[in-house]
């Protein structure tokens, strides 16, 4: 098996590493803000930022030195918020990002911060991650006591106050206006764009949204620069390494550092170990809930960003989920419309009463009851959802449905001729009632 | 009085936005913490500080799906039914939990101890199947860790087979369910 390099999950697969600030500090943690606070001047660390090729690693996967740069040059007050409301069905990095190593994202967020030149960040964390806040509290209470947080950070005059701010259940909220409006102390519905939040965002100030992955690149694009960040990968459009959360019926579910560019089938086969049994590979979603469905027949597709979308998906959040032979893929599509039914937020009609009608159609064709329009509807459905909302939400629920009929109709179709044979026509039934 | 004994918390919650409002979510946490629920009472008491109407503070609670409206049980069994925890049994773990307790997903048990709810994606999708009881997760769980895991909860009120820090892959050999058939009825 290949081995990479591993850049953002070095430090806590050394025997003994606690992620305590000791800890961070010994692997060389927080000589990148020594480096840039006050010695390099905020543009240059963006432009480095630029120059590294970083993407998000949230889902969307915009390039980050470019969001900042479209924060306007004149502003007062500015916001950076750390997205960690992981709650992508399929991923579970950033969780073992803070619970293992949280000093590396924290150095990220105030690198961030001074390069935006941002006083206050908050660290959006889901409610359900209880360990995960504590973890992250007790190393910002470290941060802070040792001069790397707070007012003054290690005499340079740069401010940057980072707190923690808690969810409450709702995976809307990883949309980063609805993550705004949440910190507002609203519900969590996304905004229309435009405006976006580089020039109106929380509290209606500048802000930028940065995922926990992406933030805790940037201490290592400090230290070891631009280019060597920029030569890893696929450049130049799909750069640095990602973590992959392989999940499904594999060998060895993780999380797994290699660099962009390498194929499903090295991931499944090589680091996850293959399938668990000898039953052989039907599915993979590639990015998250929110992905278009592969086949077996997409498994020397490379896990970079282009080529993912060129096959007809998305790399998404990272989130590659692994199905075997005999999984029905009308279920499947069934799970993941009932969890976009529960999070639609219910601000636009499309997704809200199309995520409703999709699970209701897809609940009757798996429980035995689907009818020939029944493949109409669904198509029809998504047909109305995708494009007609506020947020990518719509677009993301639509995906799993889509992709299914297309690579299984046979299996929608199998289900429902069975329910269509054992139906009894109304003449029948009138018959048989005499 | 939640401003009487979380006094100094509450400024401390104040003093990190600089708009009251923000401090709405950490209020009603704070609220669900001291009563197990979010009371009318605990609505009306964080609408005065924040300076809100009581509908703007309870259009809120309404929204998220952690915050109860209602007392529950002392353990608040959460189950993970999406796609990722359904494929390695999520809906056996459901049974599981329903042949210990009686309980159906909307139940408490008569003695008030445990409340069952299913919920959608806990990001532990490569641990499941997987429940989180109020704060804490256990993962890989099989019948028999879930039967030990009650009979702990019940005994001492928590149990150590709770997951700490989380990292994976680490030691999954030996994991029961690669020798198990999925949970998906095709």
């Amino acid at each position: 098996m290949a081995e990479y390099e591993k850049i953002l999950l070095k430090n806590m697969e050394q025997p003994r590493y606690t992620g305590s600030l000791a800890d961070y500090e010994h692997a060389g943690g927080y000589q990148a803000l020594r480096k840039v606070l006050g010695k390099v001047e905020p543009a240059a660390v963006t432009e480095m930022v630029k120059k590294s090729g970083l993407r998000g690693r949230g889902g969307a996967g915009f390039p980050t030195g470019v969001k900042w740069g479209f924060l306007p040059k004149n502003r007062d007050a500015t916001y950076l918020c750390c997205n960690a409301d992981e709650s992508e069905p399929g991923t579970f990095k950033d969780r073992q990002l803070m619970e293992r190593d949280p000093h590396q994202m924290l150095e990220g967020i105030v690198i961030a911060c001074y390069a935006i030149g941002a006083e206050i960040a908050y660290i959006y964390i889901r409610g359900e991650f209880a360990l995960g806040t504590a973890i992250v509290e007790r190393a910002l209470a470290e941060a802070r006591a040792a001069g790397y947080v707070g007012r003054n950070i290690l005499g340079t005059g740069v401010t940057v106050d980072v707190w923690v701010h808690r969810g409450a259940g709702a995976y809307i909220c990883g949309e980063e206006t609805a993550l705004l409006e949440s910190i507002e102390g609203k519900r969590g519905l996304p905004r229309v764009k435009p405006p976006f939040p580089a020039t109106h965002g929380l509290y209606g100030k500048p802000t930028v949204v940065n995922n926990v992955e992406t933030l805790a690149n940037l201490p290592h694009i400090v230290n070891r620069g631009p280019e060597w960040f920029a030569s890893i990968g696929s450049p130049p459009k799909s750069t640095g390494t990602r973590i992959f959360c392989v999940s499904g019926h594999v060998q060895r579910p993780g999380n797994y550092e290699v660099p962009m560019g390498i194929t499903f089938r090295e991931l499944i086969f090589e680091h996850a170990g293959g399938m668990r049994s000898d039953k052989k590979l039907k599915a993979i979603i590639p990015g998250g809930a929110s992905a278009a469905f592969f086949t077996d027949q997409h498994l020397d597709v490379k896990l970079d960003f282009e080529s993912v979308a060129q096959a007809g998906s998305m790399l998404g959040s990272g989130g590659v989920t692994v199905m075997e032979e005999g999984t029905s893929m009308v279920w499947a599509a069934l799970r993941l419309m009932e969890f976009f039914y529960h999070e639609s937020c219910g601000k636009c009609s499309p997704c809200r009463e199309g995520s409703s009608w999709l699970v209701q159609t897809l609940r009757r064709i798996v429980a035995g009851g689907g009818r020939w329009e029944d493949l109409d509807t669904l198509t029809d459905l998504c047909q109305n959802i995708g494009g007609r909302t506020v947020c990518a939400f719509g677009d993301a629920l639509i995906a799993p449905v889509v992709s299914t009929i297309k690579h299984w109709r046979h299996e929608y179709e199998e289900l429902i001729q069975e329910a269509e044979a054992k139906r009894v026509s109304p003449l029948e039934a009138a018959i048989l009632a005499h | 009085m939640l401003s009487e004994k979380y006094k100094d918390e509450i400024a401390d919650i104040l003093s990190r936005y600089p708009v009251r409002r923000s401090a709405l979510l950490p209020l009603l946490n704070l609220a669900q913490r001291e009563e197990g629920y979010v009371s009318e009472t605990a609505m009306k008491e964080i609408a005065g500080i924040l300076r809100l109407t009581p509908p703007q503070v309870y259009e809120v609670v309404t929204f998220y799906t952690m915050l109860h409206l209602k007392p529950i049980g002392k353990f608040h069994i959460q189950i993970c039914k999406s796609l990722m925890c359904a494929l390695v049994g999520s809906d056996q773990l459901l049974e599981w939990l329903h042949r210990l307790l009686g309980i159906k997903p909307g139940e408490t048990t008569p003695d008030r101890l445990f409340t069952l709810s299913t919920v959608e994606c806990l990001a532990s999708c490569g641990t499941g199947p997987m429940m989180q009881i109020n704060d804490d997760y256990y993962e890989r769980l099989t019948e028999q860790k879930v039967g030990q895991i009650l009979a702990d909860l019940r005994r001492e009120g928590t149990s150590p087979l709770k997951s700490g820090p989380f990292m994976l892959p680490e030691a999954v050999r030996g994991h029961p369910l690669h020798s198990r058939s999925n949970g998906s009825p095709g």
